[in-house]
């Protein structure tokens, strides 16, 4: 299980004073479960996964694991705890390629499930395995690779923030394929999928809604749905239009 | 042919030899020839006026290599060599040169190696210069490789010069003349570390129309290092040429990027791109949450920048 308790952060804002973007956050994320965190841009979706990853340091709170407090370990030693976490904007490198990234991210991969990685966000290994993840890719492969990674990692926790981004319906519908059978209703890991997607929604165990840092609703999906219905299938129309719903 | 634990590590180094290879070869060690061999396509022989050199690669000899790397285990001992490489035409050969140094001395050890290559018409070569430091001395190692091609009509060349491991100090010099649709690409990757030193001075003439050219240089500097870059393009008449220039500062270093472009006819493209800056945080963040250290993270995305 993984808690956070009154998790408050503040960052410096583009006028020079203090903003909080998290105030007093308490959640509990219990093994076994799908989460699904929703709510409008800016309501600090991401920044709950940096803290998690330990990227965000919250000026107050704490944050458990199965019981020991990780408020204090760095982004290494979370992920080696078994946390993991697909970036919303993932970086791009120079020199290391798709196969080097995901062989980094599971060091005892075969070459089997390596390729099966690539194979579930929609990519053909033979095309992509040798290539840079660099500037010669575009956003929506940078992301698909990102989500590979993650799923190759198989970690007790695994957040993938928006994976909807830059991934088009078909593949989508295949990575919550895999997100089913792989993530749900297995007893020992914790799924945190930061989304839009009215389908990941329906399917998770447990929505939360977050808006201007702080939790507005959280509950069982036929609860919440009502709630944040008219914004979500507002949010699914500008997608299936083709335009960019999601910055990249 | 006595070659020792410590020649062996110094050519595997820069040249990634385990035996002297059975085509056309040559090895220098301080200062002496210590293999050579030919081919029927390729000759080795030594330069009659001075000390250094020819290879001569036969029209149309296609998919050979020939090995020349340098190495140094005498400590203070100071190599000069003049060497020729002719290209015949429409040959297509690979050129392993490289220079290793052991100096455990407190004097300085080094290697000056002037090299003249000519790309006869619509011969394609590929020349891999490695250069590599190692012992413990107080005394510097110093190499000056100063290359000055020639690519004819319709050939086509591409340099790599990598260094990324013990030089103290260095300048490279690089002059390369392009005729009538002769190409030339320049591959640089460099590191310094410590107290080092390195410079690199590239000229190139486009001179022949429809020529193009391309240098792509990376580099990475540590500790209170120094690097010094030039690059210049010249364009005399219709042609295309690009100079890219990137490398990661780290620590107390300095680089200093001067990429320039000439332009003589209007019907020369010429551009440039440089930049210069730290590891990018994301980057690290990125590397570390797939479990690696932050030292681990470093040298991952270093190794990759340079490879
Ligand atoms: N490092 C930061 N510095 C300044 N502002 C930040 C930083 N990180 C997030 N914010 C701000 O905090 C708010 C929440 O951001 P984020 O968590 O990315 O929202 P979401 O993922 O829900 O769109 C936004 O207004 C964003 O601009
Ligand atoms: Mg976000």
């Amino acid at each position: 299980m993984l808690r956070l308790k009154n998790i408050f952060v503040t960052v410096n804002g583009s006028n020079g004073v203090d903003r909080e973007i998290l105030r007093d956050i308490s959640i509990e994320f219990k093994s076994g479960r799908l989460y699904a965190i929703t709510g409008p841009n800016g309501g600090g979706k991401t920044s709950i996964a940096k803290v998690i990853m330990g990227i965000y340091k919250p000026n107050r709170g704490e944050i458990y694991l199965n019981g020991e407090e990780i408020s204090n370990l760095n982004v290494c030693e979370r992920a080696r705890r078994g946390i993991s976490y697909a970036f919303q904007h993932p970086p791009r490198f120079k020199g290391i390629t798709v196969g080097d990234l995901i062989q980094i991210a599971s060091p005892d991969i075969d070459s089997f499930n390596l390729r099966a990685a690539l194979r579930n966000v929609g990519l053909c290994p033979e095309d992509y395995l040798e290539r840079d993840v660099g500037p010669g890719l575009s956003g929506g492969e940078i992301k698909r690779i990102e989500i590979a990674q993650v799923l190759a990692r198989n970690a007790r926790i695994s957040i993938l923030d928006e994976p909807e981004a830059g991934v088009d319906l078909w593949t989508m519908q295949k990575l919550i394929g895999i997100i089913v059978e792989k993530y749900k209703n297995n007893p020992d890991i914790t799924t945190i999928i930061i989304t839009h997607n009215q389908r990941v929604l329906e399917i998770s165990d447990e929505i939360i809604v977050l808006e201007d840092g702080v939790i507005k609703a959280s509950g069982a999906p036929h609860k919440i749905w009502p709630l944040i219905k008219d914004d979500i299938e507002c949010k699914m129309k500008e997608q299936c239009r083709g335009e960019m719903a999601y910055e990249l | 042919m006595n070659f020792n634990q410590l020649d062996m590590q110094l050519l595997n180094a820069v040249s990634d030899l385990r035996a002297v290879p059975a085509g056309p070869v040559n090895i220098r060690r301080n200062g002496e020839v210590i293999a050579r061999n030919s081919s029927s396509n390729i000759t080795v022989r030594s330069k009659e006026d001075k000390p250094g050199l020819v290879v001569e690669v036969k029209p149309g000899t296609a998919n050979e290599t020939v090995h020349v790397p340098v190495i140094l285990t005498k400590a203070g001992f100071k190599d000069v060599v003049y060497n020729t490489f002719v290209i015949g035409e429409n040959s297509d050969v690979s050129i392993i040169a490289g220079c290793g140094i052991h100096n455990d001395s407190h004097v300085d050890s080094g290697h000056e190696g002037i090299h003249e290559i000519i790309v006869k018409k619509g011969a394609r070569v590929r020349y891999i210069e490695k250069h590599y430091g190692q012992g413990e001395g107080t005394g510097k190692r110093i190499l000056n490789p100063s290359t000055v091609i020639t690519v004819e009509n319709g050939g086509s060349a591409e340099l790599e010069m990598y260094q990324i491991k013990g030089v103290d100090d260095t300048f490279r010099s690089t002059t390369a003349y392009i005729q009538e649709a002769g190409n030339l690409k320049i591959v640089e990757r460099l590191l310094t570390h410590g107290r080092q030193s390195a410079e690199s001075d590239i000229k190139i003439y486009i001179e022949g129309k429809g020529g193009s050219a391309q240098i792509l240089s990376r580099s990475v500097a540590k500790g209170t290092s120094t690097q010094i870059f030039r690059a210049s393009l010249v364009g005399k008449t219709r042609c295309i040429g690009h100079v890219e220039c990137d490398s990661i500062i780290m620590e107390d270093a300095r680089i200093k990027s001067t990429p320039e472009l000439v332009a003589e006819d209007s019907e020369a493209v010429l551009t440039h791109e440089a930049a210069i800056g730290k590891i990018a945080g994301e980057q690290l963040i990125k590397l570390m949450s797939l479990g690696l250290t932050e030292r681990e993270a470093i040298d991952t995305i270093l190794e990759g920048f340079l490879r």
